[in-house]
C-alpha cells in the first residue's frame, strides 16, 4: 500500500523534475521578453534526439551530451534572431502564432533530418534498482532529480550571483530602465533562449534512458511544462519549479489510482482550474494592465 | 450601382457564389469533388473561427475540440439512438453550443496567454476523452457513420456534398458579415482596439466575447457534424490539437478580420498538402513556416495585405 504510494510518489517526482526545468525555461523567457515560447518541448526532444543519433553515430555519451546541448543552445538562438525578434511589438496573438509555428517547423525538421522512431540512451549508471521502503528506484530517476536540482542551483547562481544574470533580471523588471542603465537589452533576449534551450535540452538528455524519446515527444512535455509554468504564476521561477512538481505527482497518482488512460489529461485539468478560480496562478502577483 | 457591388455584402458574396458554382467546370474527376468538399467545410469553420480570432481578438487553440464533438454527437445520436441527421446535427450543435458558453464565461475573462491556455487544455482534453472511452466512441481505431439523409434524399456522392457545403459556406459568409456590422461586431472590433478603452465606453467585453466564442464553435460542431457523415468514418484525431493549430493557421493566412480572407486561408491550406503529396515530409516545415512567415512578413494576413497593396499602388497611379 505504502510501498504503491511510494513507488508513484517516485515517477512523478521525475517527471515533475522534467516538467520544472520546462517550466522554468516559459519563466526565463517569458521574464526577459514577455513571450510564451511555445516551442519549449521542442529543445527537450532536440536535446533527446540529438543525443541518440550522435551516440549512434560513435560518439562518446559526454562528449555527445555536450554538443547536443550546444545544438539546441544554437536552435534556441537561431529562433528568437529569426522568428522572435523581426516580430517584436507585434500582439500576443501573432507572437503566440509564430512561436507554434516554430514548434512545427522543429518537429518536421526533427522527422527529416533523424527519422520518427522511439531512440533510447543506455542508463547513465546501470540498470540496477535501488530498494527504498519496498519501492523501486531506478539509478536513473536519481539522475534526472539531481541534475535538475544542479541546473536549478546554477541558475540561482547565475541570476544572483553574476553581472549578466542581474542584468537579465534587471530588464525583466523593467526594460526601458535596464536599457538606460547600459544593459544590452537585445543581448539578454538571446541569452534568455539560450539558457531555456539549455534547461530543454538538459531536461530531455536525462529522461530519454527512462522515457525514449521521438520527433512528436517535444508536444506534450511543453505543454505541461507551460502547464506548470501557468500554475506557479507565469514568470515566477519558483512557482514554475513546484507547479512542475505538483503536475508531474498529481499525473503519477492519478495513472495509479485512477485511470492511465487519463494520466496526460490531468495537467490540462489542474491547469483549467486553476485558471478558473485563481487565474494569477499558485505565487503569481496580482498584476494590472496599462492603458 | 457600383458602390453597391463593391460592398463586402453583395459585391464580395456574389463573386464567392459565382466561383463556388462554377469552380466544378474544371474539376476533371470525382477526386476533386472530395478536396472541394473538404476545402469548403474548413472555410466554413474559418469564418466562425475568424469572427473570434480576427474580430474579437482572442485566440482559441482547441477548435478541433469543438468539430470533434459535433461529428461524434451526430454519429451516436444517429447510430446509437436512430436520430434523423438533421435533428442530430441540431442537438449536438446545441450542446457544444452550452458547453462553449460553460466554459467561455470564466476563460474568456483571460487574456493572451493564459487564453491560449484555457482553450488548448479545453481541445486536448475532449481529444483524450474521446480516444479513452472506447465504449462509447470506438477508441482510437474510429467510428463509422451513415450517410446524411434528409426526408426521403440521401446524399451519397461527393459531388452532392459540394453543393452542400458551398450553400454552407455562403450562408455563413452571409451571417458573418452581418454579425460584423452588427452593434456587437462593433463593440468587438473595439475590445480588439484597446479592449480597457471599450469597457470603459460601457461595453460589455466579456459578454461579447463569450458570443463570439460560442458562435465559432457552434459553427465548427456543424461542420464537425456533416463531414462525419460526408467521411462515413471518424477518428479522435479529428480533434487533436495540431488539428486545432491548423484551423488557425488557416485563418491567420488568409487574413485575420477578414471574412473573405478566412475562406481563401482556408482553401490555401487544404489544398496545399495535395499538392506537397511528393513532399509529404516536409509537410510540417511547409506549415510552420507558413505560420512564422506570414506573422512575421504580413502579420494582417493574405488578403488584408493584398488590399493595402492594391489599394496604395492606385494611390500612386496617376
Amino acid at each position: 500500500m505504502f510501498a504503491a504510494f511510494l513507488q508513484y510518489l517516485f515517477a512523478g517526482l521525475t517527471s515533475g523534475a522534467i516538467y520544472a526545468l520546462a517550466g522554468l525555461g516559459f519563466a526565463i523567457i517569458f521574464n526577459a521578453s514577455h513571450v510564451i515560447n511555445f516551442a519549449q518541448g521542442e529543445f527537450i526532444m532536440i536535446g533527446g534526439m540529438a543525443t541518440t543519433a550522435l551516440v549512434a553515430a560513435g560518439t562518446p555519451l559526454p562528449l555527445a551530451i555536450v554538443l547536443a546541448i550546444l545544438i539546441t543552445m544554437a536552435v534556441g538562438m537561431a529562433l528568437e534572431k529569426f522568428a522572435v525578434e523581426p516580430a517584436r511589438g507585434a500582439d500576443v496573438t501573432a507572437i503566440i502564432i509564430i512561436t507554434i509555428g516554430a514548434s512545427i517547423f522543429l518537429r518536421g525538421a526533427a522527422q527529416v533530418v533523424w527519422d520518427k522512431e522511439f531512440h533510447s540512451l543506455p542508463a547513465f549508471s546501470g540498470e540496477t534498482p535501488l530498494d527504498v521502503a519496498g519501492a523501486t528506484l531506478t539509478p536513473q530517476s536519481l539522475w534526472v532529480v539531481g541534475v535538475s536540482v544542479a541546473m536549478i542551483v546554477l541558475l540561482w547562481w547565475f541570476f544572483n550571483r553574476t553581472l549578466f544574470g542581474k542584468a537579465m533580471l534587471a530588464t525583466s523588471y523593467n526594460r526601458l530602465a535596464a536599457q538606460l542603465a547600459g544593459v544590452a537589452v537585445k543581448k539578454v533576449l538571446l541569452a534568455s533562449f539560450a539558457l531555456s534551450a539549455m534547461l530543454g535540452a538538459v531536461g530531455g538528455i536525462v529522461m530519454t534512458p527512462i522515457t525514449f524519446t521521438n520527433y512528436e515527444v517535444g508536444i506534450m512535455l511543453g505543454l505541461k511544462g507551460f502547464s506548470a509554468a501557468v500554475l506557479g504564476g507565469l514568470g515566477n521561477g519558483m512557482g514554475a519549479i513546484v507547479g512542475g512538481l505538483i503536475v508531474g505527482i498529481a499525473e503519477a497518482l492519478a495513472a495509479g489510482y485512477l485511470s492511465s488512460a487519463y494520466k496526460d489529461a490531468i495537467a490540462f485539468v489542474i491547469i483549467l482550474l486553476v485558471l478558473f478560480f485563481m487565474p494569477n496562478g499558485l505565487f503569481g502577483k496580482r498584476g494590472s494592465e496599462r492603458v | 450601382m457600383k458602390a453597391v457591388l463593391g460592398t463586402p455584402r453583395f459585391g464580395g458574396l456574389g463573386l464567392l457564389a459565382l466561383i463556388v458554382g462554377l469552380a466544378p467546370l474544371a474539376f476533371p474527376n470525382a477526386y476533386f469533388y472530395d478536396v472541394a468538399v473538404n476545402a469548403l467545410f474548413n472555410a466554413v469553420v474559418c469564418v466562425g473561427l475568424n469572427l473570434l480570432i480576427g474580430y474579437g481578438g482572442q485566440i482559441s487553440l482547441g477548435h478541433a475540440g469543438f468539430f470533434a464533438l459535433g461529428a461524434y454527437g451526430s454519429a451516436l445520436l444517429t447510430g446509437r439512438l436512430g436520430l434523423p441527421p438533421l435533428a442530430a446535427l441540431a442537438a449536438s450543435a446545441a450542446a457544444v453550443g452550452v458547453l462553449a458558453l460553460v466554459v467561455g464565461r470564466p476563460i474568456l475573462k483571460l487574456k493572451g496567454h493564459y487564453l491560449a491556455m484555457a482553450t488548448l487544455g479545453i481541445g486536448i482534453i475532449i481529444h483524450i476523452v474521446l480516444k479513452t472511452e472506447s465504449a462509447l466512441t470506438g477508441g482510437p481505431d474510429g467510428l463509422s457513420v451513415d450517410s446524411f439523409s434528409l426526408l426521403n434524399f440521401t446524399v451519397t456522392s461527393d459531388r452532392q456534398w459540394y453543393w452542400i457545403g458551398g450553400g454552407l459556406l455562403l450562408i455563413s459568409v452571409w451571417l458573418a458579415l452581418n454579425i460584423v456590422d452588427s452593434p456587437m461586431g462593433r463593440a468587438l472590433r473595439a475590445v480588439h482596439g484597446s479592449e480597457i478603452g471599450a469597457e470603459v465606453v460601457g461595453v460589455d467585453t466579456t459578454r461579447y466575447k463569450v458570443f463570439m466564442f460560442v458562435i465559432s464553435a457552434v459553427f465548427a460542431s456543424v461542420v464537425g457534424s456533416l463531414f462525419a457523415h460526408k467521411n462515413a468514418f471518424i477518428t479522435p484525431d479529428i480533434g487533436s490539437f495540431f488539428r486545432s493549430i491548423e484551423m488557425v493557421t488557416m485563418v491567420v493566412l488568409g487574413g485575420m478580420a477578414s471574412t473573405f480572407g478566412a475562406v481563401i486561408g482556408a482553401v490555401i491550406l487544404t489544398l496545399l498538402p495535395q499538392l506537397l503529396a511528393a513532399f509529404e515530409d516536409y509537410e510540417a516545415m511547409v506549415l510552420g513556416g507558413i505560420m512564422m512567415g506570414t506573422m512575421i512578413f504580413m502579420p494582417k494576413g493574405l488578403l488584408p495585405s493584398l488590399l493595402l497593396l492594391w489599394a496604395r499602388q492606385r494611390e500612386t497611379a496617376p
